[in-house]
């Protein structure tokens, strides 16, 4: 079966075979930041124009149709205008924090892409601790969207990350217990392993009713906390014109709107790992034939296939739910949410001492 | 590949960033205007810095996260030898959790968790 694993190894005992340990480890650490920024631009290239196709479709309108084939290079379009706009630092700011903040926002995305493992032996780095780093790295992009909003001196872009902060920090929570109750099912926090465990289904639908609540709670939590709509409210456009970010122009805006997407692409990936079996294809208990037909499916194919319409799924949701308030939206997770999942987690131990998932 | 590979994406985020940043420098024209460097709120000249006390509710928030996100760190561990401690695991996060829950309700009835 082909999978993308057979080319890294293939790159691997070529560089070993060529150059000297140290020298081909080095290397090794060039492809894959080169790799990992190809795949930046990419995701930030595909997943916009995604939102915008989808955005368009849901709205019986047409989207982008002008630039290249059918809009295909609108995106790039846009790039380039942002390139050329002039990148300012308003006079109040403090300089320091406000051109530091892009740099923290665009680190915390890429180095919680080291545990992600796309495809069959894919994967940058398969860390022990892998889901509970993810759980960790992902909790510091907050400061730098604090640091953004507060250093602007911009009472928007103030009240901006002061809401992004509150809503992000808490729906962390009901994230990181959903994740737990994964954990507790496979006994493991590396990903490869909580991978492999789903071998004989996913979670989903191995674990019954209590991981379908802990994956809803996952979605929703996920979703506030990359400040999408419904919970958009850091950067409501009709109130507080772009939140954080407002006084960003040129490439640093650039680097924060790429950010967001790929952290979209990020938590999805994550969802579509714990909940949907990452790589996994799917299977039918005894269904030889379909099984087997299932995996000549590339392992790339189904994780990505998972992740866009997780994608997909989190776009549908800011074209059916209107925008929540502040208070609103700290009760669903403070009254709801969290109670909902601490409780989860206790049927989801109980399921798992008994044996009662498949 | 090691931990080595976090400094290497490390870099390369700062790479990508700063290259990006330095590309469109060299490329544009920039001018120079008094009012240009003023805060954007919509054409009104802006009141006030923005440095100033703000509101205590998500100081609040932010606290009550503290102590249920050290409580995450605490069941992560936990999370993965569960299955092989069984019963006495359990019993153990049923007080854990209780005892956090009756936190909870404190801040609850302390209206902590209220937007004012």
């Amino acid at each position: 079966m082909f999978s993308l694993s057979h080319i890294t190894d293939l790159v691997n005992a070529w560089l070993y075979q060529q150059f000297p340990p140290t020298l081909a480890l080095l290397l090794q650490f060039v492809i894959v930041g080169i790799l990992v920024i190809t795949l930046f631009s990419i995701l930030g290239l595909v997943l916009i124009m995604m939102e915008r196709r989808v955005a368009a479709w849901m709205q019986l309108r047409l989207g982008p149709n002008r630039v290249g084939p059918r809009g295909m290079f609108q995106t790039v379009a846009d790039t380039v205008k942002l390139i050329m706009k002039e990148g300012m630092t308003p006079n109040g700011a403090d300089k320091l924090m406000f051109n530091l903040a892009p740099y923290i926002v665009m680190m915390v995305s890429m180095v919680i892409m080291a545990p992600l493992m796309f495809a069959d032996g894919f994967q940058i780095w398969d860390i022990n601790i892998g889901v509970f780093f993810i759980t960790a790295i992902s909790s510091v992009s907050v400061i730098g969207i604090l640091m953004a909003g507060w250093a602007s001196n911009n009472k928007y872009s103030l009240l901006g990350a002061m809401r992004s902060g509150a809503q992000i920090v808490s729906y962390e929570l009901s994230a990181g217990l959903s994740i737990i109750t994964i954990v507790i099912l496979t006994g493991s926090l590396q990903v490869s392993e909580i991978i492999a465990a789903q071998q004989t289904g996913w979670w989903i639908f191995k674990g019954h009713i209590p991981v379908l609540i802990s994956f809803v709670i996952f979605i929703i939590a996920v979703t506030a906390e990359t400040n999408r709509a419904p919970f958009d409210l850091a950067e409501a456009e009709s109130e507080l014109t772009a939140g954080f970010h407002t006084e960003y122009s040129g490439m640093k805006f650039a680097l924060f709107f790429l950010a967001e997407y790929v952290n979209i692409f990020v938590v999805c990936a994550i969802g579509a790992t714990l909940f949907l079996g990452g790589w996994m294809p799917f299977h039918i208990g005894s269904w030889e034939s379909f099984n087997h037909i299932m995996d000549y499916i590339p392992s790339s194919v189904w994780f990505f296939g998972k992740t866009f319409f997780l994608i997909f799924v989190i776009m549908w949701f800011r074209w059916t739910f209107p925008r929540l308030r502040i208070d609103q939206l700290l009760n669903l997770e403070w009254k709801y949410l969290l109670p909902i999942s601490m409780f989860n987690l206790i049927l989801v131990t109980l399921m798992a001492i008994m044996g009662w998932h498949f | 590949m090691g931990s080595g590979s976090l400094i290497a994406l490390m870099i390369a985020a700062v790479a990508f960033s700063g290259i990006a940043i330095l590309i469109s420098k060299i490329l544009l024209k920039t001018t120079h205007n008094i009012h240009k460097g003023e805060p954007y709120e919509c054409g009104i000249p802006t009141i006030g810095p923005s440095w100033i006390q703000f509101s205590i509710g998500y100081y609040l928030f932010a606290l009550i996260f503290l102590i249920f996100d050290v409580e995450l760190i605490f069941i992560f561990p936990w999370a993965v030898v569960v299955k092989q401690l069984g019963w006495v695991a359990f019993v153990e996060i049923l007080i854990f959790l209780f005892i956090l829950f009756m936190g909870f309700l404190y801040a609850h009835k302390k209206k902590a968790l209220k937007w004012m």
